[in-house]
């Protein structure tokens, strides 16, 4: 199941790959390398725990770009994994969609779900630039900002109201400030988001303890160590909305290195806390990107 | 046979010729280092880590040769007189990085009014000049910090 489900994802990500290799016949300049950031989990341009202001894809305002991506998150007792793809529209609009799975493996077992029971997770962002430019405003502290809405669709209503959670889809809505400090090789991000959902809705949206919408915090701090390796952390706060299914904020330290504009791949090692009662869920989280 | 006499002909007027070419006259202007279009840095720091006025002049010849060799960037150097070109942009990028010379080229809103130049063009001026300062071992950082220098002046350069 999981074999299966990486293959599908990296079968993806090579036909994408391939596909946008012969729609274009150069490589665009949109961008610097990685100024643009990756994908992050919930499929939005960013860094991996945090969603950017930046728009996906090394597209100019005059261009469309797009990418595809798979990541996994293998934690103690539990795997994650996502893929999906991204459009940039002249480095105004992002349009995305990413499909979740949160694999209980044998913790399934354990917490009565049944062994591998999977939670999954639809999800369709949209991001809209509205003002600012990360990149080339560096005589200003202006950042790029953008507004973004994440539409979350869950597949396992019934466990999620067994465990007190309200919902099994949820909206989120965020702001993003990014900005690329050139002169002393950083890339910053604050962004703040508008959620009911119970670890970013792998676990449905508001609960028994809170179902009121809630302002979290997601940030991250890169330091552009050459054109290709852009290095640094992260971190982003949560909710905690389920009774007796505490949850914690999340922190990680990244590594991101471009390849090419084509192709990049993120590692990290990342601290997501307690999930579903289980504690000290750390692992290694891997990305791989490509697109054009 | 003929072609070699011609080659002859033209090595010995190339000899005979002025060591630099003329540049085409343009409109007058005021000359100011304001033109430059930043602040340059204080300090002798900058202007060493990229190898002094020598340093700056490679990189500006070598970012130059591989724009005008780029195809995609063809059309933008077809009316550009190459030869001020080299020189002022030595001028202005020394300038910036703190060494005591004037710039004496125009400014960025003028000199690129008519180019034409779009944002994937800039862009690919600049992974040129990355490449020129990679070659030159120019450290990333610094790099960086000229960089930030130059992109504010997208605003001006890309005109379309």
């Amino acid at each position: 199941m999981t074999g299966k489900t990486q293959a599908v994802l990296l079968a993806l990500t090579l036909a994408m790959t391939a596909t946008l290799a012969q729609a274009r016949d150069r490589e665009t300049s949109g961008k610097l390398l990685l100024t643009g950031g990756v994908t992050s989990l919930e499929g939005a341009g960013g860094g991996g725990l945090a969603t950017w202001a930046t728009i996906t894809g090394y597209e100019t305002v005059d261009e469309v770009g797009a990418n595809a991506h798979a990541t996994l998150v293998q934690l103690p007792d539990y795997q994650f994994r996502a893929g999906g793809v991204a459009v940039g529209f002249r480095d105004r609009v992002e349009i995305s969609y990413t499909r979740q799975s949160f694999d209980t493996g044998d913790t399934g077992s354990k917490l009565g779900l049944g062994q591998g029971f999977t939670f999954n997770q639809d999800i369709v962002g949209v991001k809209v630039r509205v003002l600012g430019d990360a990149v080339y405003a560096q005589d200003s502290w202006v950042p790029q900002v953008a507004l973004g809405v994440q539409w979350k669709k869950n597949d396992k209503d019934a466990v999620i109201t067994a465990i007190g959670g309200k919902d099994d889809s949820g909206v989120d809505y965020y702001v993003a400030a990014t900005k690329v400090l050139l002169n002393q090789s950083l890339v910053l991000d604050g962004t703040l988001r508008a959620t009911k959902a119970n670890q970013t809705g792998l676990l449905g949206f508001g609960g028994n303890k809170n179902d009121d919408y809630e302002l979290q915090f997601e940030g991250s701090a890169g330091y552009l160590v050459s054109k290709r390796l852009l290095i640094g952390a992260e971190y982003r706060s949560k909710p905690d909305n389920l009774a007796g299914l505490k949850e914690d904020d999340w922190v990680d330290i990244f590594a991101a290195y471009a390849f090419s504009k084509n192709l990049s791949v993120t590692a990290a090692y990342a601290d997501l806390g307690t999930i579903a009662t289980f504690k000290d869920q750390r692992g290694l989280y891997l990305s791989i990107q490509a697109g054009f | 046979m003929s072609n070699l006499r011609t080659l002859m002909f033209a090595a010995a007027l190339g000899a005979a010729a002025p060591a630099f070419a003329e540049e085409k006259p343009v409109d007058p202007y005021t000359q100011s280092n304001a033109n430059a279009g930043a602040t340059p840095f204080t300090g002798e720091q900058m202007l060493a880590a990229f190898n002094g006025r020598e340093g700056v002049a490679r990189i500006v010849d070598d970012t130059l040769d591989r724009s005008v060799a780029d195809p995609r960037l063809t059309d933008i150097f077809r009316a550009t007189d190459m030869e001020r070109l080299r020189r002022t942009l030595k001028e202005q990028v020394a300038h910036l990085l703190g060494a005591p010379v004037d710039y004496t080229g125009r400014d960025m809103k003028t000199t690129h009014k008519d180019q034409g130049i779009n944002t994937a063009e800039f862009n690919l001026l600049v992974e040129h000049m990355q490449l020129a300062m990679d070659k030159e071992g120019v450290a990333y950082r610094h790099q960086n910090q000229l960089l930030a220098k130059l992109a504010p002046m997208k605003r001006d350069v890309v005109t379309r």
